[in-house]
């Protein structure tokens, strides 16, 4: 034995005992803690190589700075770790599924990124001469056209900066076009289970806001909706496939007897993933609807944007659209902006945004849609669809579907909390799923539906993927309905437990702040 | 179709569990008048990566980029150096390909981004407090007029003739239908600002002044005094920065009174991008904290006791408070947040202060060689990192013919205030770090030439 | 002093011409932890089932809509600093606003204890 090495490294297995043991960094392995910039960076630190500055006489106005930002620093290895290290405390869609209801998180392709970043559009003035920028304005151009062709309008607005901002662009689009014709009308009429911001939308643009009944199958109330139009009404915002995941029948005949009444009719296209390439809402009367790019055409939701909202006009709200926009002679690319404005497009209510909108997001989502043609973008609709489908008959045995009754489901299939055992809710559903490494499905919307549970699973998950989440949501649903006390408690294997969002809103902390001085002791 | 993981007989096997026969059993709520047949006619089928990326060349081809020719146009949007990392990080999955944090336990390294971005923004700004963000600095703008006037309770703004004009135009869109009333000027080719007349005009029916610091002309004017004349008529001073790489060598506005100071963010770390997306920065008094618009990340703990960050006062959001909230805003612009918040941290305070002396003393020296030529004069007498030329012409052809020559050279004001003919001969021009000496002899070169 | 309630589960301690307002008991255990309050200023006018004040817990926001019309005498300062008061204490600290009623008969509506308490029960 002498001739062999025994100081080597000798495989031992340890004891697998489950205990949490507390580590002096606070770190789990590969779950590391992160300090914040503020308590580990320093001012005179920095990341960034400058040349000197020529020595110069200021011209500053005698507005130099003399007192500190307080700004830390941090140097490039620094900088790289810290952030890498937050964006492992984030679920996201590259890391798995993410059924979020009515958010359409879907697979971003990174082809979108690497011609998002091509100098020629990435390292472009929104200023420069229209002659430097034609390609630029061609990839506008070219979006527009996809957008009003698969839509079936006549026009669309490009510069609405969100989906939000496009349901703005839209309701002052129906404003103005009621002005022109000098009828003054103070209503809008939203379902009851419309998202937020279509009343929110409404009342910023000076409209009352009344609610539209729902059926009990879930849809539009036809003959409540009939009854309520009247010369008072502007128009109405319908979600349609609406947000309890069903296709609004009746939308044709909505349309009808809303401009019978000399009133418009608004869609949010928030859903548009569940039909697009198969039916045009141009056909079913729609006169403006918004188009979230980072919905159906994929753009990335960058935790929490920048998002991009162009929207579709009918020929009655084209003339009204905001400016600038972007027309074609030719071979040669024009920008309308207010001075070419005042000849050719007098109507328009204005401008909504500095610049031509969300450039970024454009080279992206035309990326996506030539990507799927005609042809794929028909499949997306279809597979998103069957998708949803799959999933609310695997588990409407285990957990109520208000509406499963009302016919097949759109891209979404809706849930409730029904059933569960007393004191269980939806939230613990939620976190339940995190724990099974899930990002949860969307809850509490729609309002109308108690405990509501979104589920989207989109087109760009495989069935295998679906199947273990059937699965994993089946198993949570049980443990809620048989009140399984570790539930209430969940997740346990997150980055962190439940979060105190009471403390949070009462004593808010917005900003960091220098702990107080310690006191020196003795 | 590379995006589509279902296989035929997947789908077979998924309509089999359904209990459908076809995927059209699927789409029975559609009327059968409103569904298409088959692909939308005359539209292309799908491409492959190459061809898509191929179309795409062509197209970036056409344009003059900024980095690879004689680059000086500001205006509201800045071309700056971006470091590598800030590209890197912001195309990390888990920030790039996440959603609004809703779910905190699992969104932390966006919630910490945003509150450390918040802090960031507020000290930059000399504000106590900051949002997490909104759609850019005209949104920005518009936004914290609406808030002055539900703090106020009154209707009436004041905005100085040195706002950036598109942020007028959306002001001046926003307020047909709110019932604010806006009180606007041209600017003049001057060194002077227009500060009397907004001294002048203050009333007690003023719900805020709003100034631009550097203004649209370059100049730059301490705000004091504006805003204690706000202050005793009951009034806001709003602020609006679009280029915070300002703040690095001249005054927060905070400082000089401010109660709500906005800007665009983009000339840290996001890019020109043709005008978009950018980032709007939001900041204020604490005290007017619930009456701010969009999202907001507070710090708090978990079951644990662990620090930990949540979105927070969301009560003020659409989502809640449907037609009473403060805004229909529903997003803020995240990923752009983000890369304004690590360039930042990158520079840290010693690099910003840095890079504003650069800019400033490149600017400095630009101005002075283009006022060498012949007619040409500088309207400043204070400015950051942009300036403005009054030349003996008009100055839009002239850049039309400095971009001929593959110079780009400035924003003309006579693209900015169509029909305004006592701007005609002014020119905006922006010097950053990114242009060089060799830059601006080309530039002063081809100026005059054009001038002859 | 004499207390009334209402269907939107607020209280009204009148004293003469000079009633109290908050919200009861139900409403607090209703909302959840309170994080925010928003009281009517001396001097507001408010008009019966017009708002009055305003209570957030953190993920809903509620009017409290005037019981009765009057001027308001005071609203209750100590909500700002700490909100909690509500859940804590309803019907005493908790209390929203006073004002000075312009029509007692509006009174002549509203239920007593016992009838809230019937009215509660068949929710």
């Amino acid at each position: 034995m002498s001739s062999i090495n025994q100081s080597g490294w000798k495989p031992e297995m340890g004891n697998a005992d489950d205990t949490a043991l507390a580590t002096y960094t606070g770190n789990k392995a590969l779950m590391l803690e992160e300090a914040l910039i503020f308590e580990i960076g320093t001012a005179g630190t920095t990341g960034v190589d400058l040349a000197d500055a020529p020595q110069v006489a200021a011209r500053l106005g005698n507005l130099e700075r003399h007192r500190d930002i307080g700004l830390p620093g941090l140097s490039e290895p620094e900088t790289v770790r810290h952030y890498t290290r937050l964006s492992r405390q984030n679920y996201a869609i590259d890391l798995g599924f993410f059924p979020l209801g009515s958010c359409t998180m879907k697979h971003n392709p990174r082809l979108n990124e690497k011609v998002a970043r091509m100098a020629g559009f990435a390292d472009v003035h929104p200023l420069q001469p229209v002659e430097t920028v034609q390609g630029a304005l061609g990839v506008i151009y070219e979006l527009a056209h996809w957008l009003v062709t698969l839509t079936g309008m006549k026009a669309v607005a490009m510069s609405p900066k969100a989906g939000a901002h496009g349901e703005l662009c839209g309701i002052l689009a129906i404003r103005a076009a009621l002005t022109a014709r000098g009828d003054a009308r103070s209503v809008i009429l939203c379902p009851e289970s419309a998202h937020g911001t279509n009343p929110a939308t409404a009342a910023f643009a000076g409209y009352a806001v009344e609610n539209i009944p729902a059926t009990s199958e879930g849809r539009v109330d036809l003959a409540a909706l009939k009854a309520r139009l009247g010369p008072d009404v502007a128009g109405v915002m319908i979600t349609n496939p609406n947000t309890c995941g069903l296709f609004e029948r009746d939308m044709r005949d909505i349309s009808d007897a809303v401009h019978a009444a000399g009133g418009y009719v608004y869609c949010d296209g928030a859903n548009f993933n569940a039909i697009v390439g198969r039916v045009r809402p141009g056909d079913l009367g729609i006169d403006a609807m918004h188009i979230n790019l980072h919905k159906t055409f994929s753009t990335p939701h960058g935790g929490g944007g920048p998002g991009s909202g162009p929207v579709v006009l009918s020929e009655a709200l084209a003339p009204y659209a905001p400016l600038p926009f972007v027309v074609k002679d030719k071979d040669h690319y024009r920008l309308v902006e207010e001075e070419t404005a005042g000849a050719h497009h007098g109507s328009s209510f204005g401008r909504m945004v500095a610049f031509h909108g969300q450039m970024g997001m454009f080279t992206r989502a035309l990326a996506y849609i030539m990507s799927h043609g005609a042809d794929g973008l028909r499949q997306v609709a279809e597979d998103a669809v069957l998708n949803a489908n799959y999933i609310l008959r695997s588990l409407e045995d285990v957990l109520e579907s208000p509406f499963a009754h009302s016919g097949p489901c759109m891209h979404e299939a809706l849930f409730s909390d029904n059933g569960l055992a007393d004191g269980y809710s939806t939230l613990d559903i939620a976190k339940g799923l995190i724990d099974e490494g899930y990002h949860p499905m969307t809850v509490y919307f729609p309002l109308v539906v108690h405990g509501a549970m979104l589920v989207e699973p989109t087109e760009t998950e495989s069935k295998a993927t679906l199947d273990q989440f059937i699965g994993a949501l089946r198993s949570v649903a049980e443990r809620a309905k048989a009140g399984d006390p570790s539930l209430k408690s969940a997740p346990h294997h997150a980055p962190r437990r439940r979060l105190d969002e009471t403390q949070a809103a009462r004593k808010p902390v917005l900003v960091w702040r220098e702990p107080e001085q310690a006191v020196a002791a003795e | 179709m590379r995006y589509l993981p279902l296989t035929p007989s997947d789908r077979q096997a998924m309509l089999a569990v359904i209990g459908a026969k076809s995927i059209d059993d699927l789409f029975v709520d559609v009327p059968a008048q409103a569904q298409l047949d088959g692909p939308i006619q005359g539209l292309p089928n799908h491409a492959s990566e190459m061809a898509v990326e191929r179309h795409f060349s062509e197209l970036a081809r056409q344009n003059i980029t900024a980095s690879h020719h004689p680059f000086f146009l500001g205006g509201g949007a800045y071309k700056h150096h971006i470091p590598a990392s800030v590209d890197h990080i912001i195309q990390r999955g888990e920030f790039l390909t996440a959603y609004t944090p809703y779910q905190p336990e699992i969104a932390q390294g966006t919630l910490q981004m945003l509150f450390e971005f918040q802090t960031q923004v507020a000290r930059l700004f000399g504000c106590d407090v900051a949002n997490a963000s909104m759609y850019d600095g005209s949104t920005a703008c518009w936004e914290a007029i609406g808030m002055a006037g539900r703090i106020t309770k009154r209707t009436k703004a004041l905005l100085s003739s040195g706002l950036h004009p598109h942020y007028v135009s959306v002001a001046k869109t926003m307020a047909q239908y709110t019932g604010d009333r806006l009180d606007t000027a041209l600017p003049e080719l001057s060194a002077q600002t227009d500060s009397l007349r907004l001294l002048d005009t203050i009333d007690d029916e003023t719900s805020c002044v709003v100034v631009q610091y550097p203004d649209i002309l370059g100049r730059i004017e301490d705000m004091s005094a504006i805003a204690a004349k706000a202050h005793a008529h009951g009034a806001l001073l709003i602020a609006v920065v679009t280029e915070p790489v300002a703040l690095g060598a001249i005054k927060a506005p905070g400082e000089m009174g401010a109660d709500i100071v906005v800007g665009e963010g983009q000339s840290l770390g996001v890019g020109l991008q043709f005008g978009g997306p950018y980032v709007g920065l939001f900041a204020c008094k604490e005290k007017f904290v619930r009456q701010m618009p969009g999202r907001l990340c507070g710090e708090t703990v978990d079951a644990e006791g662990k620090r930990g960050f949540v979105l927070t006062l969301s009560t003020r959001e659409q989502h809640i408070r449907r037609e009473k909230a403060t805004s229909n805003i529903c997003t803020n612009s995240g990923l752009c947040a983000l890369a304004f918040s690590v360039h930042l941290t990158l520079l840290g305070e010693k690099g910003l202060r840095g890079l504003a002396s650069l800019n400033h003393a490149l600017a400095v020296q630009a101005a002075d060689r283009l006022t060498q030529i012949s007619g040409v004069e500088l309207v400043n007498d204070s400015f950051f990192n942009e300036f403005t030329l009054k030349l003996p012409k008009e100055a839009r052809p002239v850049v039309r013919a400095l971009a001929d020559r593959k110079i780009l050279g400035g924003v003309s004001l006579g693209r900015l205030y169509s029909g305004a003919d006592a701007l005609r001969n002014g020119l905006l021009v922006a010097v950053t770090e990114t242009a060089t000496s060799e830059d601006v002899e080309t530039f002063a070169t081809a100026l005059q030439e054009i001038l002859v | 002093m004499t207390r009334y309630f209402t269907e939107d589960h607020e209280w009204i301690d009148v004293d003469g011409d000079t009633a109290t307002v908050g919200i009861t008991h139900y409403a607090q255990s209703q909302l959840g932890d309170i994080v925010f309050a928003e009281v009517p200023a001396a001097g507001a006018t408010l008009k019966k089932g017009g708002d009055a004040a305003v209570v957030e817990s953190v993920k809903a926001a509620s009017d409290v809509y005037a019981p009765v019309s009057g001027t308001v005498i005071e609203g209750n300062d100590a909500l700002e600093g700490d909100p909690a008061l509500v859940n804590s204490d309803p019907e005493s600290e908790g209390w929203f606003f006073k004002l000075t009623l312009s029509d007692s008969s509006e009174l002549d509506s509203l239920m007593d204890a016992a009838a809230y308490q019937a009215f509660v029960d068949g929710l």
